[in-house]
This record gives structure tokens, sequence and C-alpha cells, in this order.
């Protein structure tokens, strides 16, 4: 069955029966990682304490009052990143050899006035919050208020969005229909193909030349438009090497000063790396990492993008330097270890930029959601496992650190002990990695209309969404609320928790015949909603494509060269707005509820269960026992429930899919996620029919509502490959497994069996929490004891410390797999 | 096509055999060990459970009893047993699901049915189909039924039982299976009286049996202190396996956890669980390496 482990490649063994899994408390210990440099560096990493640095601000603020008018827009962006790049605090930290911070130090993180300026309160809230705070001096937030706030006051993306919205659209956004993304951020969720191991940026930037050389001014009615891109793009590039250039040169300085030869060498190497990459294309490990660095933090500093950066199949971008030099003896797999090991805690000195308002609500976290992605399969179709894919997994394995994410990708391709090697970390319980099934993301990238070839390259970057890795922009809109949309439908176009009209009028319920009277209404309260999303979600592309676009970024993704065309104006080879739709369980099971009781068997009316919904159940225990006890639910592998579930996904999917957006060839497409909106959407709505009492969390991504699976992950796999994934761009199954369930390694072999027969029956992707209730309750109570307490949440992990109380909640009461 | 009270099914089971398995237990057991984790298993009839935990006391039960046998107290429901037709009607009414029936007629093919279900997890893991109890052996004509239909379908098959039958129905089920989870509790005949209601000359001897068919077998000991888990037990228990044809036996260890007394207050029995105890640590220890001595390989869980 599986294959025995070759010894250098099994991960440290612990316990995993002991509470909290392999948890320690560190008593000011030296944390873990592999050598005495890697453990220094990520207690650094760790022990920071996240804060806000106004220089970016500044340089930008300083520029735009010199510049603005003068340039065209994308040439005044791309000087502006330069400008910053030119200016901004460099930092080579003690024992690095990875190198570059977006900000002057680790956990520093920049602002970007240009599309959302903190006020005064925003700076003051993050200073003194206790969730996610982010310090800043006093000094810094008077200097903020002089400098920064004044000049960008009405000059911001988000004040020209929300200048704009209609009145429907505001309604339906304010009652927690749907949120909207980029009033916050800027669209991003993109991740790299290979191109940048083989391209410096001398490279682009001759292909930029030529372009603009053989540009016809006197037939092509774009010409000006592309000649202002291609100089923004040159620009942009010059923009990281100047960064670069500053990196050698404070490492030679720093190495006059050194004592320590060792570390004189160092420094003298990061000095040649910083002055070979990006310039040109990477020759070794070493400058391959850090050429993926230096483009990384190019884009996240250029602009504020949703999830950061993504190298997407790292492992197979640096198997081939890897394999060559370990051939040549140029270097060792602890040396390439170290190096990943830096990289690694180079993306956690890297929190998520703060929101402020309502989206604060929908995703706390500092993660920044770079998702790393392991194994998968090659362009060519083959199996892309290598012994740097195992060395990743042992650098997840050994760091436990927040970010970057990773996930393993296991097609019917990979080797089982590749699998084997990842449910033995995963059962670690660190929340890494998750797991994606290629067979199936490919279809559906091919019925997105991908080339097979750039399907086989791309993968799932963020959370779980799927796109063709450095050719295509991919936007996640905003999440869809689905139940409130039926709770909408059931009062009639009426939000019960506010008494204002929200939607369309779609008939009083209580008139209703059929159960078909009641889907009906429901799906067209759905279409309304999907429209009022999707105009806005059109107009703030646009607004992007206008006032705010990323040459740099441009650079990078796919045919952005070639057609002179901006990264959100339509210039990768694919574009793609996701609309990602939350609570398929808490939908499925109220209308199961309904159709059953008050349809079917006709125990209570619609007008008894409207109102014990609208009194959220006061003094009907009764009925709502009953409804919990004794309906179908979703989850179970039961086809009353589950033939529900099927049709509410497919009539997202027809109501969104294909719809066109507004860039050339570019199209809507779904995806089944929910981060942890499905908390901020529990709490914007009443009670629901199936029981769900007001305010509390609707379920999250595909999986079954809380406590609603009552026969083990058998059955929950069952029912959600009912579902067709790859009309998707994205499912998202979470499994609360207890240590109890992974005693050994035959238990681990079946975790692995189990994964192979989710993805077998046509599973996008599953993620499993090692925890149990004792742990939980123990890390509420004694928050300082369980510091780095790791829990898979929705597509990423986060530190259980850092989530609200609302969120520890949600963890604890995830339906447990407790032992059979 | 015959049927059979069926107390339980649990899908994604891992631990009753090989790979990711399905679990049938079958209600009714000749046997009566007085650490039983699975009380409800050991009538053969069907049975009223009540947990007053999930009792909200709104009274659905009493006006559904065409009986009258059901009448409400401070601490919830009460049934009276001598009126009491267990005809399902409370438990079908009670919306908490305070009042379960453990023990459902039902036949080859809906069992089946649900077997089938799980097919992708065998294919993928190796598993199967455990039949366990309860006594599986004596539901033997459903049983049988079971493994030619497993065998037909093939799906591999595992029988978990403690052997107290007679020795033609063991063979019959022998011919069928892939696998037996053969559970042997304490080698002396009338201590094995005293905590298991029975004499173990059958189970030994099935044993022989079919170890000398060639069987496939795993021996399933419950380790209970103060009550198995002697030297001379585990030295006999060695000893009388090391002594049994074909391959060597693999033994799984399974230490006594009090978990069941839920489950006794459920049914409204009371236990006896005063004088066992969860065995020592370094006993299991001991008795592992007393099993290793007789070239058994031992292993705790299974």
């Amino acid at each position: 069955m599986f294959e025995k482990i070759i010894p250098h490649t099994v991960t440290p063994e612990r316990p995993a029966t002991t509470e909290g899994n392999f948890y320690e408390p560190k008593q000011n210990k030296i944390g873990s990682g592999m050598n005495e440099r890697i453990q220094k560096l990520r207690k650094l990493s760790v022990e920071t304490q996240p804060s806000l640095s106004i220089e970016r601000a500044l340089h930008e603020t300083t520029f735009y009052k010199e510049n603005y008018g003068k340039y065209s827009i994308p040439v005044l962006r791309a000087m502006n990143f330069l400008d910053h790049c030119k200016k901004k605090a460099i930092y080579i930290g003690e024992g690095e050899l990875i190198v570059g911070e977006r900000g002057p130090k680790p956990k520093c993180v920049p602002t970007f006035p240009e599309l959302t300026c903190h006020s005064v309160d925003d700076l003051n809230v993050l200073n003194t919050r206790e969730l996610q705070r982010y310090t800043i001096s006093q000094e810094d937030i008077n200097l903020y208020e002089k400098e920064v706030i004044p000049y960008w006051q009405g000059k911001t993306q988000r004040e020209r969005i929300f200048s704009h919205v209609p009145d429907e659209w505001r309604a339906a956004y304010e009652a927690g229909l749907f949120t909207e993304f980029m009033e916050q951020r800027a669209p991003g969720h993109t991740a790299l193909d290979g191109k940048i191991y083989r391209k410096g940026m001398l490279d682009f930037k001759k292909e930029i030349a030529g372009n603009l050389a053989k540009l016809d001014y006197l037939n092509d009615l774009e010409a000006t438009d592309k000649a202002e891109q291609w100089k923004a793009m040159d620009i942009s590039c010059d923009a990281v090497i100047v960064f670069a250039e500053r990196h050698a040169e404070l490492a030679e300085k720093l190495a006059k000063d050194e004592k320590d030869p060792q570390r004189v060498k160092e420094l003298k190497r990061i000095a040649d790396v910083c002055r070979w990459v990006p310039v040109h294309a990477p020759q070794n490990l070493w400058e391959a990492i850090q050429m993926y660095w230096f483009v990384h933090l190019g884009t996240i500093t250029e602009l504020n993008g949703w999830d950061a950066m993504n190298p997407g199949h790292f492992d197979q971008h640096l198997t081939p330097f890897y394999g060559k030099e370990i051939a040549v003896g140029t270097l060792t797999r602890e040396e390439a270890k170290e190096l990943i090991s830096c990289f690694w805690i180079k993306v956690n000195n890297h929190p998520a930029p703060p929101k402020v308002g309502v989206t604060a609500r929908e995703s706390g976290t500092y993660n920044d959601f770079t998702n790393i992605n392991l194994g998968g399969v090659k362009s060519d179709g083959s199996d892309g496992t290598s012994e740097v894919s195992y060395i990743m997994l042992e650098v997840v394995e050994e760091l436990h650190i927040l970010q970057p994410g990773n996930s393993v990708h296991i097609s019917a391709k990979t080797p089982d002990k590749f699998l084997h090697a990842a449910a033995h970390v995963i059962r670690q319980g660190h929340g890494f990695p998750s797991v994606f099934n290629p067979d199936i993301y490919i279809l559906e990238m091919l019925r997105q209309g991908k080339s097979m070839q750039d399907a086989r390259e791309g993968g799932c970057s963020g959370c779980i969404e799927v796109g063709a890795f450095g050719k295509e922009a991919y936007l996640l809109t905003g999440y869809l609320n689905v139940p409130k949309i039926l709770e909408v439908t059931l009062n009639n176009g009426i939000n019960p928790v506010t008494d204002k009209i929200v939607g369309i009028q779609t008939g009083d319920p209580r008139s209703f015949k059929s159960y078909e009277d009641l889907y009906n209404a429901f799906l067209r309260q759905l279409q309304y909603v999907v429209d009022q999303k999707m105009r806005v979600s059109n107009y703030i592309d646009r607004m992007f494509a206008k006032y705010a676009p990323a040459p740099f970024l441009s650079v990078v993704i796919e045919d952005c060269i070639s057609k002179g065309r901006d990264y959100y104006d339509g210039g990768p080879r694919y574009n793609t707005s996701y609309i990602q739709c939350c609570g398929l369980g808490t939908v499925t099971d109220s209308l199961a509820a309904m159709k059953k009781h008050v349809f079917e068997e006709k125990i209570f009316s619609m007008d008894k269960v409207l109102n014990a919904v609208l009194k959220n159940f006061d003094g009907e225990e009764l009925m709502r026992q009953t409804i919990i006890n004794r309906t179908p639910f979703f989850g179970n592998d039961d086809e009353y429930a589950d033939s529900i579930a099927l049709k509410v996904y497919n009539d997202l999917v027809d109501t969104i899919d294909g719809k066109p957006n507004i860039k050339p060839g570019g199209k809507y497409h779904l995806n089944m996620l929910s981060t942890t909106c499905h908390v901020y959407f529990g709490k914007v709505m009443g009670a629901t029919p199936n029981g769900r009492l007001a305010g509390k969390s609707i379920s999250d991504g595909t999986s079954p509502s809380h406590g609603a699976d009552t026969k083990g992950p058998s059955a929950v796999v069952k029912s959600l490959t009912k579902l067709d994934h790859t009309k998707s761009g994205g499912t998202l199954l979470n499994q609360r497994f207890l240590p109890s369930l992974m005693r050994n390694e035959e238990d681990i072999k079946k975790l692995g069996h189990l994964i192979r027969s989710y993805f077998t029956l046509g599973g996008h992707h599953i993620q499993f929490n090692i925890v149990d209730t004792a742990t939980l309750l123990a890390a509420q109570a004694c928050p300082e004891d369980y510091k780095d307490l790791l829990v898979r949440m929705a597509g990423y992990s986060d530190y259980f410390n850092d989530m609200n109380a609302d969120l520890q909640q949600e963890v604890i009461e995830r339906t447990e797999n407790d032992s059979f | 096509m015959h049927d059979s009270l069926i107390f339980d099914i649990k899908r994604y089971a891992i631990n009753d055999g090989p790979g990711i398995r399905v679990v049938i237990f079958f209600k009714g057991c000749n046997l009566h060990c007085a650490w039983c984790h699975n009380p409800e298993s050991i009538s053969a009839k069907v049975e009223k459970m009540y947990a007053p935990a999930k009792c909200i006391k709104c009274g659905t039960c009493i006006a559904a009893c065409l009986e009258k046998a059901i009448s409400m107290t401070h601490d919830g429901v009460v049934t009276n047993p001598d009126l009491c037709k267990v005809c399902r009607k409370c438990a079908d009414v009670c919306p908490t699901k305070a009042i379960e029936m453990s023990g459902k007629a039902m036949n080859v093919s809906e069992v089946m049915d649900i077997i089938e279900k799980e097919r992708i997890f065998f294919d993928q893991s190796g598993g199967g189909v455990t039949f366990s109890g309860g006594e599986p052996l004596i539901h033997s004509k459903m049983l049988i039924e079971l493994l030619d239909e497993c065998r037909k379908r093939k799906i591999h098959t595992a029988i978990d039982t403690a052997g107290n039958v007679n020795s033609d129905i063991i063979l019959e089920a022998a011919k069928r299976t892939d696998l037996f989870l053969y559970d042997l509790k304490m080698m002396d005949s009338d201590l094995h009286k005293k905590w298991v209601n029975s004499s173990n000359k059958k189970i030994l001897q099935n044993l022989k049996t079919i170890s000398e068919l060639g069987a496939n077998i795993i021996i399933r000991i419950p380790l209970i202190g103060g009550v198995n888990d002697t030297v001379e037990n585990v030295e006999a228990t060695a000893r009388f396996i090391s002594e049994l044809a074909g391959d060597k036996k693999e033994v799984n260890l399974l230490p006594y956890h009090n978990i069941a007394q839920n489950k006794y207050m459920k049914l409204g029995k009371s236990d006896d669980f005063a004088k066992l105890m969860e065995p020592d640590k370094s006993v299991i220890a001991q008795a592992i390496i007393k099993f290793n001595e007789y070239g058994i390989k031992a292993t705790i869980g299974g």
C-alpha cells in the first residue's frame, strides 16, 4: 500500500495523543527550527508585535503633491513605486540569508492611502485593540494627521467607489447580503508561474523596449495608451532593481563592520545575489528564492492587492536549481532547507495590512493568505513531487508559523509516500497543510476555457480559489450571503433585522401553495441580489483599471506585456471575477426543514414557522428541536437533503457562471468559499428555519452546518461529491479530527485513504483540524499558555488566541469526529 | 430473505479490521460480560432507551402513547414496562430524540444498501464490512446471506465474534468470511463462567477448529483490571494461542475503559462496574512482553 518512507524525509515524531498534540509551552526557550540561525529568526518573527509604518504613505503623499497631473496614471504609479524604492528604509537582519522587507523592519506594515486612508480614529483603534493589534506611535499618528490624511481626503479609491454606488446596492450591502472586497484593497489573489526563474528584469525590459519600438502610432487606436503602459512597466522594473541594489550596498557596508568571518562571507554572498537578481534570471537555489522574494515584495509594495502574492508551485520552480546544485556539489540538502526556512520566516514577517470598517469583522486575521502549493502535477501532466516538496513539508512541520499557508496537491499520480508524509504533518495539528485535488481543479480550469498546459501550471491560491498561475487575473469580488437571500425571501423583500426593503417582492410565503413556489421565489431573489452585486463589481473593476493600475504586477503576469494592458485592464491571458457563495449547508437545511415539516408532513404551518423564526424560536423549543432532530440535513449522505443542496448549488452556478465581466473575454465564476465571513454573515441574520438561532454563524464553505453531520466523515464526503465541483472555481470542506482518530500509522494511512476517496469521487479540497475540545477550552481559559496553537479555520490557519470569542466558539462547535 | 435486529451501523470505522470499514451491529448476545461496552447489544429484543438530559418535558410522548405507559415526573418521563408494548410511537414523535428505540429489524437488501454507500472507501483503503454485535453468529441465517452477498459483490468481510456457538455455525461462516476478529476473554472456565455467564469450552474449541481450517484470525483480548490481566491468565492465553494451527496469530489488546455507564443508565439498568478497573499501564506492557515471548505479535487497540 504505502511505500516505506526513507528516513531523512520523515518529519519528527511527536505523540499526537497528548493534549494539544505537539504543543508545548515555550517558557522563553528559543522556538523550533532546524538550527540556531533559523530558531532565532523564527523567534524574532513570531514574537515581534505587528506595527504600522507611515513611511510609504509619507513618500507617496509628497510624490503625489508634486507630480499628480504631470504624467499618465500608469506612469505616475510606476514613478511613485520607483521613488519609494529609492527612499525606503532597507533592512538586513542579523543572521538573515534571504533579505528584504516591505516595511522598514519585520512585521512593520505600510499603509496605502491611495486606496483607503486610515483616519486618526482608525489608527487609535488599531493601536489599542486587543485582537490583530498594530502598534503605532503617537508621533506617527500626529504626522499622519498633518501630512497624509488632508491630502487624500476625497481622493481615495474607497471614496470614489462609495460615491457612485446605487441605492439598491447600498441597501443590499448594508443588510449583509454580500460584501465587496475592492472597497478595502486592490484586486489581487494571484500567483506566479515559472517565468521569473527564466527571465530577469533586463529581459522584461528588452521585451518592453521591443514592443515600444514596433508601436504603430498611425494605425493602432490604443497606441498611446499602450506606450504609457509599457513606459510604466519599464519604470517598475527599474524600481525593483534599485530596491535590490540598495540591499547589496547595505550588505557590503555591514560586511565591513562585521567581526565574524562566517557572517562576512554570508553578507558578501547576499550582496552578490542581490546584484544578480532580479536583474538577471537566477542561476542557483539561493538566487531563485531571492528572485521570487524581490518580485513578491515589489508587487505588495506597489499596491495592496488581496492575498499578497504567491509563488504558486514553489517546489516545482526550485527543483531544477536544487537538482543541478546537488549534482555538482555546490549545495547540500541542509543548506537548501536552511534557505527555504529563511524564506518561510520572511513571509511570516509580513502580516496583512489592516483594514477599516465592516470587513474588519469579516476576516480578522494577520494572515495574508500566501498559499504555497506542494506536489501536484507538472505542465506535462506528470507527478510534480520532488525532494524539495519533502523539504518544504519538513519546514512547515518544524517552524509551525502562521504564514505562509501551504497546501499539498494530491493527484492520482502523486505517490502515497507524499500523501502519507503530508498526513503526518496534518496530524501534528498546525492546521497545515490543506489538501487539494489537481485532477479536479484542472478540469475546473479547462471548463473555464484555459488551455491544458495553463491549467496544469495553475493551482489554488489564497484559500481555495483556482487560477492559472502567472497568466490570470482572478479577482474575488466578495462573499454572497445565500441564507440571507432566503431570509429576505421569507420576508417578501424586507430585511427582518432592520425592517428595511433590501430585495424585490417575491410574494408572501404564507400564500405559497407548494415547496416549488417557495424555491422559485428564493431563486428570483437570488438573481436580483447577484445582479446588484455584479453591476457594482464591474464598475469597481473599471475604477482600478483607471486609477490604480499595477504596472509591476503586469510585468510578471503573462500577456500584459504583449498586449500593452494592465493587470486590472484585461492584460492577463485570462480574466475572471469570482463571487464566493456562503452558507450552502444553512440554506439547504432550512429549505429541507420547510419542505418536510411545512409542505409535506404539514406538522407546522408556514405562518407558525415564520413567526417562530422572527422571534428567534422563543417559546418554540418543541418546533426547534423537532426541526433539528427530525429533518434530514446536508452532510449525511441522505438524498432528501443532498438533492436540495445540489439544486441550490446548480442554481448558484447558473445564476453566476459565465456572465461577462467587462474585460475582453472575461467571465464571472463562483466558488464556494467563506473564509471567516460566515461568522459576519451569521451576525447580520435572525434565526433560520433549520433551527439556527439569530446571530449564530452560518455554515462555512461547502461544509455541513455545525453539528448537522452525524454519520461521520465518509458520509460527509459522499454528500459533498454529489455536487459537480468542476462547475465551481473551488469548494471548501472543513473536517475537524480529534487526535484520537489518528493515533498510529494505520490511522494516518486511513486518513490518506479518506482523502483519496474524496478526490476519486471528485472533491476539490479538504482540510483537517486535529484538535480536541479540552485543548480549545483550555486555550480559551488560559491564552498565554497556548500562544502558538494554530487552528485551521476556513481556507487558512490562524492562531486560536488571535480569534475573537465568536470565532473561537465556532471552532469549538464544529462537529467533532470523535473516536468511533 | 431473512431479517435481524440491528442496533447500530457505523461508517468510517477504523478500528475494526483492515482499512476503512462499515460495522453492522447485530442485537442479541449469548454471553453477558460484566464489562460489556454495548449493554443495548445483549438483549435480542427492541429496547427503549431514554436520555433525561435531552428531554425537554414537552409531553409529546405521553400524548402519543396508546397504552398510557408513560408518565411525567420531576426528573423526566417514566415508562411502565408492564404496559409498554415497545411500539416505537413515543420514539417516533420525541422532538429531541431523548427517547430512542434500540434495535431495528433490517433485511439483507437494506443492510447491503448501506454497505454499498461506502464502497469507494473500501476500494481506496482495502476496507470492507465488519459484522459485530452482540453476537453476529447467533443471527447465522441472516449473516450467511450477507456474507454470500458480500462475496458476490467482492466486498471484504470480517466477523467480530466471541465464538460461543455450535461448531457447524462457525464452520459455515468460516467458509464465507475473509477474517475473524475473535474475542478471547479468559482461559479458566470457572472464572469465565463467573464473569461472562458461560463456559469457555465452545469458544476455545471453535478457535482451534477455524485455525486448523486456515482461517484468517485476529484475536482480540479485552484487558480488564482485576479480572483477566493476571500473570496466570496472560501466560495461559499466550500458550494457548501459540499452540494454534496455522500462521502465527496476531493479538489486539483492548484495555478496558469505563465509558459505558451512561448507556446503562439510558437503558434503566444498573451495572456491576464496582469491581472493574482500567488495567495498569505496566500490566499492559508486561502482557505484550509475554505474548512476544511466545512469538505472538501483540498491539494495543485495533
